[in-house]
C-alpha cells in the first residue's frame, strides 16, 4: 500500500469503491464473494441501482441485506428474481446475457490471462492453489472482465504464467478470437493496490490508466515483470467519499472483507 | 460443410467417469428398478452397500452449502479408500475426505481451498507431497455441462468455455471446427459418477426429493450418476410430493437410497433451514494444519461417535443448532455464529 498520509480510507475501501465506479446501471454482473460482492452492493445502493447481480451457483438478482458468506450461502438469492442453477446462469453467460465478471488470481501477465491453478509444476506444484471454479467460464463468457489484483509485485504480475487457468487477451492482437472463444468480450480492467489499468484496444497489452492517490510511476513498473504501456497524462484514482465508506460498512458490518 | 470433422487438439487430462452411452443404458435397463421401492436404510447401510473403494464420486451441494455430510462422515467412519473425487467445486467434503486418506485421486475445477476461508492446510499438503494426484483440469461450468451430457445419455457436449487455456491443456477435453460456423469449439466427455450424495430437505421413502432454494448441479447430477444416495431433514409422505409434483427435483427412479437424518449437512449451510457452523469449521480448519490434529479431529468427531447424532450431540447439540437456525432466518446477526457458544464451542479451537 502506498504511504497515503491522510490515511482516510483503507485499501480495501479504495479497491471496493473504484471496482464499484466501473459497473453500470441495468447491466448483469457475475459476481464471486469477497470483494468484488461488496463493489456490487455498492454500486446497488449509489449509481447502479438496477444492477442484476449473478452467482455462479443459480442465484440471479439478489437484494442481500449483508454480505454472502459463500458463492451458494442463502444470501446470494435473498429478494433475488430467481434461485435457479449452475446450467441455467452458465449458459446465460455463454449466450451473450452477462456484461460483467470479476475475477482474481494469484498471477497475471501483460494479456490478463490469469493463474489460479498452480504455483510450479503442474505434476508436482510448489503451491497447489483451488483451480478454476467458475473462473475460465466467467472469463470466456462475460462481456467485460474486471479483474482485482490486491498484490501486485513481480511475482504476482508476471512476464510468463505457470499455467493459464482462465484466458485473457492470451497472447495479444487477434489471437483470442482465433482460439474459437466467443467475439469482442475479455479482460476490461484491472485493479491493483497500486493503480488501475486497461487494455490496448489494439495489440491487448496492458496499459496504466490511473495511479492511487500517492503512488508513483517508478512505484508501478519496479512492481511489474513486463513492461506497461505508459500514457502521457495518467490521472489520480479518484478516492472513496464518506457517504461510499459508510455504505460499505453498512454492507459488510462484520469487516469480512473490510477487516482485510 | 466439411466431409468429416477435424480434430484440432486433444485436452491431456485423465478421463474419468466416461461410459459407452449404449453401456450405460444397459446398465441402468438392469440396475435401476422402475418401481416405487421403500428405499429407507440408514447412513450406515447406504455407505456400505452403495460405496467402494475406487469409486468416482460427486457430492451434490456446492461445497459448504447442502452438503450431505452424514454420508461424507460414515464414508471416513467405514475407512473407504482410492475414492476418485469429481470436484465441481469441493470444499469442506473433499476437504475432510482427502484429510482422512480416503481419496487418491481428482478431477479439478475448484478444489483445496475454502472460498474466503482461504486456501485448505489438509488438501494443500496431500497434493503437494503427491498422496493425492490431480489428474485433471477443468471449469465448473465444464463439470456441470459434462453431468449434462451423462443425464442426456449423450457421449459429450460442445461448449465454448476453456479454449486457449492450460484447463483445457490438462482437462479430457478435445477441439474441433464446428461444421457449422467453422469456428473452434470445445466438446466435453459426458460424465457418470459411479456416485452422487445429496442432502435435500424433504423426500419420500421413494426418493422423490425436494430442494429449497438454488439447486447448483443437482437437476443433472442426480440424473448422471450410476448411484444416487439422498439424505433428507425429513422424509414426508407421498401424498405431499404428488400434491405438489412441481417441487419434484430429483425424482424416485435415479434414486438407490433414503436415509432420514435431521441436519444432516452440518456444519455446512441449509438454505431456510441452518447457517454454517462457522465455529465448527474453523476448528477444522485449525486442526488440519497439522497431521496430529487432523487425526485428533477425527478421532473426536468420526471415530469416536457411533453414529451422526452423537456426533451433532459433541459438536453442541440442540443449542447450537437453534442457534444456526435462527441466523439463518435472519432472528440473529451473523456475527454472533462466530462467538463461541455451547461445549464444543468452548472448548479447544
Amino acid at each position: 500500500m502506498p504511504q497515503n498520509l491522510d490515511a482516510t480510507y483503507t485499501l480495501t475501501e479504495l479497491l471496493a469503491c473504484v471496482a464499484s465506479h466501473l459497473l453500470e446501471d441495468q447491466r448483469t454482473v457475475f459476481v464471486g464473494t469477497g470483494l468484488p460482492m461488496i463493489a456490487a452492493m455498492l454500486a446497488q445502493r449509489t449509481h447502479a441501482p438496477n444492477i442484476v447481480i449473478i452467482f455462479e451457483a443459480g442465484g440471479v438478482g439478489p437484494q442481500p441485506p449483508v454480505l454472502p458468506i459463500s458463492v451458494g450461502d442463502s444470501r446470494t438469492f435473498y429478494k433475488a428474481v430467481a434461485a435457479s442453477s449452475m446450467h441455467d446462469v452458465m449458459s446465460a453467460a455463454q449466450a451473450g446475457y452477462i456484461d460483467f465478471g470479476f475475477l482474481g488470481a494469484a498471477a497475471i501477465d501483460m494479456y490478463g490471462n490469469l493463474n489460479t491453478t498452480v504455483i510450479g509444476d503442474w505434476t508436482q506444484p510448489v503451491v497447489r492453489l483451488p483451480g478454476s471454479g467458475g473462473a475460465n467460464d466467467v472469463g470466456s463468457f462475460c462481456w467485460r472482465t474486471l479483474i482485482v489484483m490486491r498484490n501486485q509485485s513481480k511475482k504476482t504480475f508476471k512476464k510468463r504464467l505457470d499455467f493459464i487457468t482462465t484466458p485473457g487477451w492470451r497472447v495479444g492482437n487477434n489471437s483470442r478470437n482465433q482460439v474459437g472463444l466467443p467475439a469482442d468480450c475479455g479482460p476490461y480492467r484491472v485493479i491493483s493496490q497500486l493503480g488501475v489499468y486497461g487494455f490496448d484496444q489494439k495489440n491487448r497489452r496492458m496499459t496504466i490508466l490511473s495511479l492511487h492517490p500517492g503512488v508513483t510511476l517508478s512505484e508501478i513498473q519496479d512492481n511489474t515483470e513486463f513492461e506497461l504501456i505508459q500514457p502521457v497524462n495518467i490521472p489520480a484514482t479518484k478516492p472513496p467519499t464518506p457517504e461510499e465508506q459508510c455504505l460499505l460498512h453498512e454492507i459488510d458490518p462484520e469487516g469480512l472483507v473490510l477487516g482485510r | 460443410m466439411p466431409d468429416s470433422i477435424e480434430i484440432l487438439a486433444r485436452g491431456q487430462g485423465e478421463l474419468l467417469g466416461w461410459h459407452d452411452p449404449d453401456d450405460n443404458r444397459a446398465w441402468v435397463r438392469e440396475n435401476k428398478p422402475r418401481g416405487l421401492i421403500d428405499k429407507r436404510m440408514s447412513v450406515h447401510q447406504a455407505v456400505a452397500k452403495f460405496i467402494h473403494d475406487g469409486n468416482y464420486l460427486a457430492m451434490g451441494g456446492f461445497g459448504h452449502i447442502r452438503v450431505a455430510m452424514s454420508l461424507v462422515y460414515e464414508i471416513i467412519r467405514q475407512r473407504k479408500r482410492d475414492l476418485v473425487i469429481a470436484a465441481k467445486t469441493a470444499v469442506h467434503d473433499i476437504d475432510l475426505l482427502i484429510g482422512a486418506g480416503c481419496v487418491s485421486k481428482v478431477e479439478c475445477a475448484y478444489a483445496f481451498g475454502h472460498e474466503l476461508r482461504g486456501l485448505s492446510p489438509a488438501g494443500r499438503r496431500a497434493v503437494e507431497s503427491g498422496q493425492v494426484k490431480v489428474v485433471a483440469e477443468i471449469s465448473n461450468g465444464g463439470y456441470q455441462w459434462r453431468f449434462l451430457a451423462g443425464m442426456m445419455g449423450i457421449p459429450f457436449i460442445p461448449s465454448r468455455n476453456m479454449m486457449g487455456s492450460d484447463t483445457f491443456a490438462k482437462s479430457s477435453a478435445v477441439q474441433i471446427r464446428d461444421p457449422w460456423s467453422g469456428k473452434p469449439v470445445n466438446l466435453l466427455p459426458a460424465a457418470y459418477p459411479d456416485v452422487a450424495l445429496f442432502h435435500v430437505p424433504r423426500c419420500d421413502r421413494f426418493g422423490n426429493a425436494q430442494i429449497d432454494g438454488i439447486l447448483i448441479e443437482d437437476f443433472e447430477l442426480a440424473r448422471a450418476a450410476r448411484r444416487v444416495l439422498i439424505t433428507t431433514e425429513e422424509i414426508i409422505p407421498e401424498d405431499d410430493i404428488r400434491r405438489h409434483p412441481d417441487r419434484t427435483v430429483i425424482p424416485f427412479y435415479v434414486v438407490d437410497a433414503v436415509c432420514e437424518v435431521p441436519f444432516g449437512a452440518h456444519p455446512t449451510l441449509m438454505p431456510y433451514r441452518y447457517f454454517f457452523d462457522e465455529a465448527h469449521i474453523q476448528k477444522w480448519l485449525q486442526l488440519s494444519k497439522t497431521r496430529e490434529g487432523t487425526q485428533a479431529y477425527f478421532q473426536k468427531y468420526v471415530f469416536g461417535v457411533a453414529d451422526f447424532e452423537d456426533y451433532l450431540e459433541i459438536i453442541g447439540g440442540v443449542r447450537i443448532l437453534n442457534h444456526l437456525k435462527r441466523i439463518e432466518l435472519l432472528q440473529s446477526d451473523m456475527v454472533d455464529a462466530l462467538t463461541p457458544q455451547g461445549s464444543d464451542h468452548a472448548t479447544e479451537s
